[in-house]
Formats: structure tokens, C-alpha cells, sequence
């Protein structure tokens, strides 16, 4: 199966060079790759949004979106039609240059980074070996169109919300990077197919045990806090401030927000399945012959991580702004510090777990 | 030491919040609270302190139990009940006495605040679980309770 796949891109590879100079092939190629991960991921968002919906009916004792399509599995299909055919309002006096730009710094940013992670062998379209680096780089990226949409809206919750958004993702990604930086303690590298590579003598939570389960809990705080969810998403307090910094945004453009934050969320869960849990690689090796199947388990765990947001979400309630501040700057970056010298240690004295 | 103290703590209230949510995730399929509503029509039965809309019932004889004291229409904090009576002879004992015409009921303005329900000292009136109450045209809402040629029904009021 998975030499089916490998010679299929092989074969448009080829053909591709064949017809075309060896510039515009590339290019092309580029151009069809970013365009499959587009229309995969566009569908993927709107069905974690459907997922979303249904674990929160289900945490709630209710049963969701049943009627569109069979159990409700076209509801967020409508939902984007619908919002595709809206209208796009604005504000008056609104910035309208960076009113517009704004979505697209949030869904480009949470796109981009897609681009490297490892489905499975060989099925990753930019093999990076600065890869977690780069995961980390473009991650604050998306802040700055929070930012701006909050700022060029013209509106104060949006501006409070976007602030506040601001506030939480510069501290936060303190905490993801550290807790990222203790695990490439034990790998030695950035790119991401070598620290899978790494993770064949036994999942890295595994090797690192100890450090790394407080780096694995550390990172899920913090990630979740990355992504403006619950309980910590002051940045969209329905009760304070609206909708927050995309109170004024309407149809595809609020749709770009929507789908980013899923992403996101889908990019943190990845995160800490390539990290922590092995990537694509199966427990115990059992599919170590079919590479294919990759797909699944990292499908798999990714969904169950992803699956574990949501359970945040719907048990805890919101943070305060100063509870938020307090537990990053006096809490999870004093431990990470701490966890990083225990990680040292252990790696140092060789006391990680290898099968 | 709070300071370990406090991340211990913390941590284990956080679990038992998850825990309880969890038991609830995985018992939905059970315990689902949802009522499917136009699906579930002819089985749906609404709770008995539900308050639909008041009713006067009648036996099989069409006899009902208002004596028209009017105390209902006294007890009512913004007039949605109205009763309309006359002195007529009574067939049984040949005396003149107080009878209702019409006991009329506006059910847009009422608030179902059941004070009619408390006041009525025969019982005559009581709430009823019928909630499909919207009409296309706002007369449809003032209702005449008691039903046409029905009586007093004997012995209320002694």
C-alpha cells in the first residue's frame, strides 16, 4: 500500500519533470502539495469542530448535532456553507488594510506549520532540520493577526480581547518551549522525522520518564493556553467581552479565526504526539512492517490528545487574567526550569529508559 | 513548603473535576437528557408541576366545580381571568342564585404565576401540561374555560 502511495507521487514527480523545465516543475509540485494540504485540513478542521461539538454534548448529558446528514456528520459542512454566503460586514472608521489581513496572518501561520510534522514515513512535506524550532517560531505567529484584528476593528472588546490574547500567548509559549527544549535534551535534534527516528527504542515520555511525564503536563497547560481554549480563553469570555478580538468579523473571515483555532488546537495535540508519544510509530513496534499504517496511529493519538483538550474544556472553568499570569511566571516556569536540570541530569548520568 | 503543597493540591482538584466529567462523558449514551421534541410527540408527558395553561375540567356529566366566587379573577396580579355571571333560578331548589355565563381566560397576558390556582377555594380550576400554545392569531388566546351548557356540579358548596 504504501509503495502504491510512494510511486503514485513518484510517478506525477516524474511526469511533471518530464513535460516542464525543472524550475516551473518544482513549483508546481509545491503548488499541488499545498493545495492537498489545504483541502485536507479545511475538511479536518470543520470535523474537529464537529467533534468538538459532539464530546461537548456528550460531557454535558445532551447528544449534539444529529439531524444534518446521517447522526449529524454534514452539520459543519452546512454551517461553513452558511457562512460562506454571508456578508462581510465591518465597522465604520475600522483600519480596513489590517481588518482584512488580519485572519489571514491566523489561518496562514497555523497552516504553515503542518507543513513538517511526519504522518508516517516519508509522508512529510517539508523535512525541516530545524523543525521544532520552526513549530515554535511560526506558532507566535498567529498572535500578531489576533493582534491586529483585535486592534483594526475598531471596537473595544475586541481591543480588550486581543490584548488579553496577547498577554497569554507571550507567556505561554515560554512554558511550550521550554517543556519542548527538555525532550530535544534526550533526542540531540531538532528535525522532526529524527527525533521519530529516536523514539524506536521506546516512546520519549518512556525514555525520559520522570522529567518527562512534568514536561508532558507542563506542555498541555501550556499549549492549551496557546490555543485560547478553555480555561483560558479570556480572550473570547462570551460573558465579558462578546466574542473578543473577532467580535466584529463576519462569514469566511470568521470562519478563518474558527478553523484556526481547531487547527491549532490539532497542531498542539501533533505536537505531543511527536514529541512525547512516538510520532507514527506504533506501540511495541506491531505495524513496524506496514509504514502506512503510520497514518493511523498518528491519527490516532493525535485524536486522543486532541480528545483530552476537550475534556479541559468542558470541566475547568475560566481563569482569571492575574490567576492565568500567577500560574505560568510563578508555577510552570520555575519547574520547568527545574525540570530541564533534572532532564540534564538524567541524560548526563544515563539513566533514560531504552528498550 | 505551600508552595509544593499548593501544586499537589492543585493538581488533585483538577483530577476530581475530570473524573466527574468523565463518568458523565462516558455514561451520556444512557443518561442523555436531551428530548428529541418533534420526534418524541406522541410520547412526550410533561412533569406534573409543569404549568401549561389553566384549565377548568368537567366530569362526564359536563358539570364543573366553579361557583363563580370570582375569587380567581380577585387573586389575578394583571386581569387575565374575567368571569361573567348572573343571578338565575336555581332548577333544583327554585332559588335565585349566583351562577357563571362565562369564566374567561386571557392566556397572553397570564404569567402563570398560579395565584388563581391557590385562591379558588373548590378547586374548579387547576393547571394543565399542554405547552404547544402558540396560534396564528392572538384571539385564539383568550379562551372560555367552562364549556357551553355546563352546570355547577351539586354538592361544592356545601
Amino acid at each position: 500500500m504504501n509503495h502504491i502511495s510512494l510511486s503514485i507521487t513518484k510517478n506525477i514527480h516524474n511526469w511533471l519533470f518530464s513535460i516542464m523545465p525543472e524550475g516551473a516543475a518544482s513549483i508546481t509540485e509545491m503548488v499541488l502539495i499545498a493545495l492537498v494540504y489545504l483541502a485536507i485540513f479545511a475538511v479536518a478542521g470543520l470535523y474537529l469542530v464537529l467533534l468538538e461539538r459532539k464530546v461537548a454534548a456528550w460531557f454535558q448529558l445532551r447528544l449534539g448535532p444529529n439531524r444534518v446528514g446521517f447522526k449529524g456528520l454534514l452539520q459543519t459542512m452546512a454551517d461553513a456553507l452558511k457562512l460562506v454566503s454571508k456578508e462581510l460586514t465591518g465597522t465604520d472608521r475600522a483600519d480596513k488594510f489590517l481588518y482584512n489581513l488580519a485572519p489571514y496572518f491566523v489561518i496562514i501561520s497555523s497552516l504553515m506549520a503542518l507543513a513538517v510534522f511526519p504522518f508516517t514515513k516519508e509522508f512529510q512535506a517539508f523535512d525541516i532540520n530545524i523543525g521544532i524550532f520552526f513549530l515554535i517560531a511560526i506558532s507566535s505567529i498567529g498572535v500578531i493577526g489576533i493582534l491586529l484584528g483585535g486592534w483594526s476593528s475598531n471596537n473595544k472588546f475586541a481591543l480588550i480581547g486581543a490584548m488579553r490574547s496577547g498577554v497569554q500567548t507571550i507567556s505561554y509559549e515560554l512554558s511550550v518551549g521550554l517543556s519542548l527544549l527538555t525532550m530535544v535534551l534526550i533526542t540531540g535534534s531538532l528535525q522532526l522525522s529524527e527525533i521519530v527516528e529516536v523514539q524506536k527504542n521506546g516512546w520519549l515520555i518512556v525514555q525520559g520518564h520522570i522529567p518527562a511525564v512534568i514536561a508532558f503536563m507542563i506542555y498541555m497547560i501550556a499549549g492549551t493556553a496557546e490555543t485560547n481554549r478553555a480555561p483560558f480563553d479570556m480572550v473570547e469570555a462570551e460573558s465579558e467581552l462578546g466574542a473578543g478580538f473577532h467580535t466584529e468579523y463576519s462569514g469566511m473571515k470568521f470562519a478563518y479565526f474558527f478553523l484556526a483555532e481547531f487547527i491549532n488546537m490539532f497542531i498542539i495535540a501533533s505536537i505531543a504526539t511527536t514529541i512525547f508519544f512516538g510520532g507514527w510509530l506504533s506501540p511495541f513496534g506491531v505495524t513496524e512492517s506496514i509504514p502506512v499504517l503510520g497514518v493511523f496511529w498518528f491519527l490516532g493519538k493525535t485524536l486522543l490528545i486532541v480528545f483530552l483538550m476537550m475534556w479541559f474544556r468542558w470541566t475547568f472553568p475560566r481563569l482569571r487574567i492575574d490567576q492565568l499570569l500567577t500560574l505560568e511566571w510563578k508555577y510552570l516556569l520555575p519547574l520547568n526550569l527545574l525540570n530541564i536540570v533534572l532532564m540534564a541530569l538524567i541524560v548526563w548520568l544515563n539513566l533514560t529508559i531504552q528498550f | 513548603m505551600s508552595y509544593f503543597s499548593d501544586i499537589y493540591k492543585g493538581i488533585k482538584t483538577l483530577l476530581t473535576g475530570m473524573s466527574v466529567t468523565g463518568k458523565y462523558f462516558l455514561n451520556s449514551r444512557k443518561g442523555a437528557i436531551t428530548q428529541q421534541y418533534p420526534d418524541n410527540r406522541d410520547s412526550l408527558k410533561m412533569f406534573d408541576r409543569f404549568r401549561g395553561e389553566v384549565v377548568m375540567p368537567h366530569d362526564e356529566n359536563n358539570e364543573h366545580r366553579c361557583t363563580g366566587c370570582q375569587k380567581c379573577e380577585l387573586a389575578c396580579p394583571n386581569g387575565s381571568i374575567e368571569i361573567i355571571w348572573d343571578r338565575k333560578v336555581d332548577p333544583e331548589t327554585g332559588k335565585k342564585k349566583k351562577m357563571i355565563e362565562k369564566h374567561i381566560y386571557h392566556l397572553g397576558m397570564c404569567t402563570m404565576c398560579g395565584l388563581c390556582i391557590e385562591a379558588c377555594p373548590t378547586d374548579a380550576i387547576k393547571w394543565a401540561q399542554n405547552f404547544e400554545n402558540s396560534v396564528y392569531d392572538r384571539s385564539y388566546l383568550t379562551r372560555v374555560l367552562n364549556k357551553p351548557g355546563s352546570r355547577l356540579k351539586p354538592g361544592v358548596e356545601e
